[in-house]
């Protein structure tokens, strides 16, 4: 319990731009792995560099501290400057947010705060298209009707306005203004709130009681205005502060995802992981041998090589510990410290690339592609399950009303508006009349049943006045709208919602006017809307809408049989279709809904299933009216990105509410499922009603498993991609299916259905989920964790535009041969590295019996020798990298030359001056007099070749297979036989889908 | 080898005229920023770029040439490294037989120095100029704690590092309280066995004249080492206040009569500061040059070395060696360089071959494949 206006919870603050503050400071003190920009479990790893550099300090080492330290710090430096840059832009984007000034009621006074010091219980002021700074409860609106529109484009992507409601019974109908709001404060309010939660919507908010009252009052989700969205279409509203800062559902939203690792950096902890074993293991090799070596008087101490006289008097055991630690020192470069900021500046490069792309700008919104972080680029071209939303990302969620069924005839379009109803045009357009009557009722049906409000575009006069007055309808739902304007076509026109009465014109030009009792809200459970009317007569009357599945068992059963043709078959044409059905009522029912209705809505515990129940009971015994149907058209090129996803061997699921042959035909229109696709149906259609499914749905499963995975020979190589399989499958499972298999009943036999389902699932292209409650749909998300574990899942949510938003799922390509394919390379490299390291070792090594290399008879020494090895290694390394170059552009060019150019001049340069801050002048002409002698060029070149030949051999015995494997898959052609896509808009869908 | 110069910007279907027109919007947004990312080649990743594509077609024919390369260069290495003339004498005593024998336990004070003398026969005559090495064994000139050992600057002829040479010389440093010059384990250490060389004939011994200087690196001897700068050329003064290293008899203003080679800049002692990589090496001793055209350097007979033994390699079981060597352009006698180019054109020209037939099997078959499509 808390008191509003008492200083509550935390100013809020998002804390990230500490973070720079923090991670690198701590990186520039060594203290702390995590920020050296790579945190993970192994992170210690990271610490070895860091250790050997203060290492040098204690021990006497080989390496002096600025050979190991130097590299070290310019590490750190280009990963706490990319850190930093990275933080800075995210710091300046929660400054825009954080510092951003809001109006905040204070004392019966409107004073201007940043949004940062908000205050949970502060009474906030926002204006139209302000975004909320905070959760808020919405307290008072300046219109009339005490709504007020808001868009949550931002949060989950929907761009459609939201209808919220305050809370009738505390603000007054005159409107918001500051006074008023200011009255409020002294209110001696309550609030009684859960503690946060991340879920968006699944939210039980906030109940207020007023003590005046000493009534208690429940909010919904319709009262909390949530931080990120903005306001729309609304002058300004008043609300009151709930949760700030870190406990906006936003930013508890947001928390989840910050810990975000991409494959390839958990593989490089993997690899390093062997590494650092490597390095100890030499460490403690190295140490005994040199123990071994030493156990030799005149190995360890010969008269010409004595020790000081503080090494002779150090404890052996310790001499021994130093001695490991200095070998540590010594090798501590296999660990590739340089690879971090290799990749780390690669991504972050990288992402600069993807913001550059032309082809990601959009020309509409004037935006291009914007990386939020860069940690996960190259996970994104290793994603393998695309799950889509069906509305609003395949489809553009701009709905259109196409035609209706009542009492089983069908009207379409061109119903004359002067000779009313009865008439149609033209011969085509007729399919038969119901009555009169129905017809009307159906229409008022549609002009009544929904939650659509009206925007007036001139406040001035446009009422009823001008009824060509551009009033613009908002809702919800799209759906709504287009059923209002169908309504409108056919000569039924709603004219908004004025002090509960809704007005209607009628097709005659007259105003009927209703009174709206209640509405019982749409849910996606319940998938229907009620609205209870009293007619100007006192009839009482419930028209509901929804879809059919949950209409026909609510109405009289002989009338479902005309309309459900209409609405199968509006269903497989790829129409989102509706059911309308009413009810009369009279008072006496009424007056019990009605009590029951503002019970549940005062509940306090179990407000939800006491809702759905009244809901339930007086939904019920309807007649049903008719149907419509409802195009909601396809994106524009949402074809050809299914094809290509596709293409790149995506598998994409589609997650829809819709029924499944809406969904179907959509697929099969944006290609997700082709002519020649087999599909696999888990739906309750075949699977059945009967208590017997689950037996049913076993065989299917196994009849299923047997084709996909059993029958199908393996192919030879592992990194094939599905589409070169010469069958392709989709799969459709619906809601009630796929809740079956994820809980199975109490069977235990049955709890393995997931396994199989998924080892289907991966065999398919296409996935179409259909009937999905929005819950479902965030359950099919984690079912994919299993595959993904040697990667980890990673979402990504890619808001580019309204256009596409997705999830992207990152997987490792096959997960049974997944450690394969990442180790091979490794073991080869490292491999390939110390055969290297041996030819450079052993080749100057014998080259060296007879050290007197030049013409002149003058001998080298052992800086020659090591010259020589190091000069090999970086010639080997570079070609090496200049063999695995696919792509020379300039850079290339200039890279690789370049960096041999330098290191030949740096060395030259290096060696040629006596350098006065060196205590030993080592190089000093090491690497001219390295030239003048043939032999080393002669040994140099030789070396070169021996290190570069087992990678020429490989690409040479690479080419031979790949030659050999083309000349025996000649006959089945591997190109993917499908057709290439054409204009989309104009399609029609049905015949494509009568395939099963 | 096969190339594919492909202008990315045709393969990826861009079309040429959006250059112009991108610029144009971003020119004309001067006043309004666009966000609209430049249609630029590096932006869009079209940079043009050039893709070599090795396939067994390219490669194959690199293999025969680097190995029709390599073999020649192998056999003439080979036959250069054959041709050239090395004589190798043990002279460590280790044998109760040798001569050396009795010198085997020397100590570095022994006064008077022990000397021997072995008598050699070579069986061919030496007819280029001949250097002559010595060669240690078991000695360890690259161990860390003994490279590390010296002061560059002090040899440097910096005249501070002279009386406070550097830690890294202990502890070797200073002795009695004065500093060491040169100081550190390599100095100390150096190699001081005289040896001289004398032609054997009709019992008669004829010495023959070793050539001491020309033996270091030219920027050694001329930049990397210079004696302590002051008043007067006396080396003596010059050294005033350091003390010699504590194994060497003499200091080091005396190492030689000449004042061009005295100091630290006797080449003698700018050969040994320069550390040898492996513990069996050998350093450049003396020169032998040819004096006339007619005869050979070191024409085959019987020769004698009289060795001063001062240096005492038997406590840690080292060997000590004298080499008589010609050299050629590719140095001294080293078989390995030839029989690795060998060895390696070989390997390659017999891949070539193999995978020739291996890719020719699959190649006549592809052919055949390629017809009927």
């Amino acid at each position: 319990m808390y008191f509003l206006g008492k200083l509550g919870w935390c100013v809020s603050l998002l804390a990230s731009h500490c973070q720079w503050f923090k991670r690198t400071g701590a990186a520039l003190l060594f203290s702390s792995a995590r920020d050296l920009g790579f945190g993970c479990a192994c992170s210690s790893l990271r610490l070895s560099p860091v250790c050997s550099s203060c290492l040098q300090v204690i021990v006497d080492t080989p390496t002096s501290p600025v050979t190991s330290g130097l590299p070290l710090f310019f590490v750190i430096t280009v990963t706490a400057i990319k850190q930093g840059y990275e933080d800075w832009l995210r710091h300046r984007a929660d400054n825009e947010v954080n510092k951003s000034n809001v109006f905040v009621i204070e004392n019966a006074k409107q004073v201007q705060k940043e949004s940062e010091k908000i205050k949970v219980g502060d009474i906030v002021e926002v204006k139209a298209d302000e975004t909320f700074p905070c959760d808020l409860i919405f307290l008072a609106s300046s219109s009339t009707d005490g709504t007020c529109y808001v868009t949550t484009a931002s949060l989950d992507g929907e761009s459609n306005f939201k209808v919220m409601e305050m809370d009738g019974q505390h603000v007054t109908k005159a409107g918001a203004c500051a006074e008023c709001v200011c009255v409020m404060i002294n209110w001696r309010m309550l609030l009684q709130h859960p503690s946060p939660r991340p879920q968006l919507y699944l939210t039980s908010p906030p109940s207020v009681c007023s003590s005046s009252e000493s009534a208690a009052k429940s909010l919904g989700p319709e009262n909390l205005l949530l931080k990120g969205a903005t306001l729309k279409n609304t002058k300004k509203i008043y609300g009151v502060a709930v949760y700030t800062g870190m406990e906006t559902k936003m930013a508890l939203n947001y928390q989840g995802k910050s810990q975000k690792r991409s494959a390839v950096e958990k593989s490089i902890n993997a690899f390093l992981i062997v590494y650092l074993c490597i390095l100890l293991s030499k460490a403690t090799v190295c140490t005994t041998l040199k123990y071994v070596w030493q156990s030799n008087p005149f190995n360890d101490e010969p008269w010409y090589n004595e020790k000081t006289k503080k090494e002779r008097e150090t404890f052996k055991v310790l001499r021994m510990f130093t001695d490991f630690l200095s070998f540590m020192v010594l090798f501590n470069f296999i660990i590739p410290v340089s690879m971090y900021v290799t990749v780390e500046m690669q991504k972050f490069l990288g992402s600069f690339f993807i913001s550059w792309d032309k082809e990601m700008y959009d020309e509409e919104i004037k935006e291009g592609a914007l990386v939020n972080t860069s940690d996960l680029n190259e996970e994104l071209g290793q994603v393998e399950f695309v799950f889509t939303d069906k509305t609003g990302t395949l489809t553009e969620n701009s709905m259109e009303f196409i035609e209706c069924c009542i009492d089983g005839h069908k009207y379409k379009d061109c119903i004359s508006e002067v000779d009313g109803f009865s008439q149609t045009d033209g011969p085509l357009k007729y399919y038969g009349k119901a009555e009169k009557s129905r017809e009307e009722l159906f229409l008022r049906a549609l002009c009544l049943c929904h939650t659509v409000r009206i925007k007036q575009a001139d406040q001035v006069d446009g009422l009823i006045g001008h009824p060509e007055c551009k009033n613009t309808y908002i809702s919800s739902s799209p759906d709504e709208i287009a059923l209002v304007k169908g309504a409108e076509k056919y000569g039924f026109t709603f004219l908004g919602l004025e002090n509960d009465f809704m007005k209607i014109r009628n097709q005659k030009n007259e105003t009927e006017m209703y009174q709206l009792l209640h509405t019982l809200n749409f849910d996606p459970v319940r998938r229907r809307m009620s609205v209870i009317v009293r007619t100007t007569t006192g009839t009482l009357l419930l028209f509901c809408k929804g879809a059919d599945s949950s209409i026909f068992p609510r109405v009289q059963q002989e009338e479902i049989q005309q309309t459900k043709v209409h609405v199968d078959r509006n269903a497989m044409d790829g129409y989102r279709t509706l059911c309308v059905a009413f009810k009369e009522l009279t008072q006496k029912e009424y007056d019990r809904i009605d009590r029951q209705l503002n019970e549940a809505k005062m509940a306090l515990q179990d407000r939800e299933e006491k809702m759905a129940k009244v809901f339930e009971d007086t939904e019920a015994d309807m007649h049903l009216i008719g149907a419509t149907a409802v195009e909601d058209r396809l994106q524009e090129q949402s074809a050809e990105t299914i094809e290509a996803l596709h293409a790149a061997g995506m598998k994409v699921w589609v997650l829809t509410g819709d029924k499944m042959e809406t969904a179907k035909s959509t697929c099969y229109a944006c290609r997700l499922f082709q002519t020649s696709t087999e599909l696999l149906e888990l739906t309750a259609r075949v699977v059945g009603e009967s208590e017997r499914k689950e037996d049913r749905l076993h065989e299917l499963l196994m009849d299923y498993h047997k084709r996909l995975i059993q029958d199908v020979p393996k192919p030879r190589g592992s990194l094939k991609r599905s589409w070169t399989l010469s069958q392709e499958y989709g799969l459709i499972i619906d809601g009630s299916t796929l809740s079956l298999i994820l809980n199975p009943s109490q069977d235990s036999s049955s709890s393995h259905y997931k396994s199989i389902f998924l080892q289907i699932c991966l065999k398919c292209t296409a996935v179409l989920c259909c009937r999905m409650a929005p819950l479902q749909k965030a359950q099919v998300f984690p079912l994919y964790s299993p595959l993904t574990e040697a990667s980890g899942p990673c979402a990504l949510t890619c808001g580019l535009s309204d256009h596409w938003g997705m999830w992207i799922e990152g997987k490792q390509i096959n997960f049974s041969d997944n450690a394969m394919l990442q180790w091979r390379p490794f073991l080869y490299w490292t491999f390939l590295g110390a055969f290297e390291g041996l030819v450079f070792f052993f080749g100057v090594y014998f080259l060296f019996h007879n050290s007197s290399l030049e013409d002149n008879g003058k001998v080298f020494g052992n800086w020659t020798f090591g010259t020589i090895v190091f000069t090999v290694l970086v010639f080997t390394v570079t070609l090496k990298l200049a063999l695995d170059t696919r792509f020379w552009t300039w850079m290339n060019h200039f890279v690789i030359w370049g960096s041999l150019a330098f290191y030949v001049f740096f060395s030259f340069f290096w060696g040629g001056v006596i350098w006065p801050f060196l205590k030993q002048q080592r190089m000093y002409f090491v690497f001219a007099h390295m030239l003048t002698s043939v032999s080393t060029w002669l040994a140099i070149i030789l070396l070169i070749f021996i290190s570069l030949f087992p990678e020429i051999l490989l690409i040479v015995l690479k080419s031979i297979k790949e030659r050999s494997h083309q000349s025996s898959r000649k006959a089945p052609k591997s190109v993917s036989s499908r057709p290439s896509v054409t204009p989309l808009l104009l399609r029609t869908f049905s015949d494509e889908s009568n395939v099963l | 080898m096969a190339v594919n110069y492909s202008a990315k910007e045709e393969a990826d279907g861009h079309p040429a005229g959006g250059g112009p027109g991108g610029g144009a919007a971003a020119g004309g947004g001067g006043a309004v920023k666009t966000r609209k990312p430049d249609n630029t080649a590096f932006k869009q990743q079209r940079l043009p770029a050039w893709q070599p594509i090795l396939t067994a077609g390219t490669v194959l024919p690199a293999f025969f040439i680097i190995g029709l390369i390599f073999i020649p260069i192998g056999i003439g290495i080979f036959v250069t490294s054959n041709n050239i003339r090395e004589y190798e004498i043990d002279y460590t005593g280790i044998e109760p037989s040798s001569p050396c024998n009795k010198c085997l336990n020397v100590s570095w004070d022994s006064t008077p120095p022990c000397t021997c003398t072995i008598n050699f026969t070579l069986e061919h005559s030496f007819e280029s100029n001949v250097f002559m090495y010595y060669g240690l064994s078991n000695f360890y000139q690259n161990h860390r704690r003994y490279v590390k050992s010296r002061d560059d600057s002090q040899l440097n002829g910096d005249n501070s590092s002279l009386l406070n040479p550097s830690k890294e010389c202990e502890p070797y440093r200073t002795n009695e309280d004065k500093p060491i010059a040169p100081c550190g384990a390599i100095a100390n250490s150096m190699f001081n066995d005289t040896l001289e060389l004398y032609h054997v004939e009709n019992d008669t011994r004829t010495a023959i004249p070793l050539i001491k200087k020309g033996i270091a690196w030219w920027t050694d001897k001329n930049v990397k080492f210079r004696n302590p700068t002051g008043d007067g050329n006396n080396l003596t003064a010059l050294f005033q206040g350091t003390t010699k290293p504590v194994n060497w008899p003499k200091p080091v203003y005396m190492l030689d009569s000449e004042p061009d080679n005295n100091g630290f800049i006797n080449e003698d002692f700018i050969v040994w500061m320069r550390t040898a990589a492996l513990p069996t090496f050998r350093k450049l001793y003396r020169l032998i040059e040819r004096k006339s055209n007619l005869q050979p350097t070191l024409q085959a007979g019987k020769y004698s070395l009289d060795i001063t033994y001062n240096y005492p390699v038997h406590s840690f079981d080292g060997r000590k060696r004298m080499i008589l060597s010609t050299i050629s352009w590719m140095g001294g006698k080293n078989p390995f360089l030839g029989i690795a180019y060998i060895t390696v054109g070989s390997i390659c020209f017999f891949l070539g071959v193999v995978l020739l037939i291996i890719h020719h099997k699959y190649g006549n078959r592809n052919t055949s494949a390629d017809i009927p499509n």
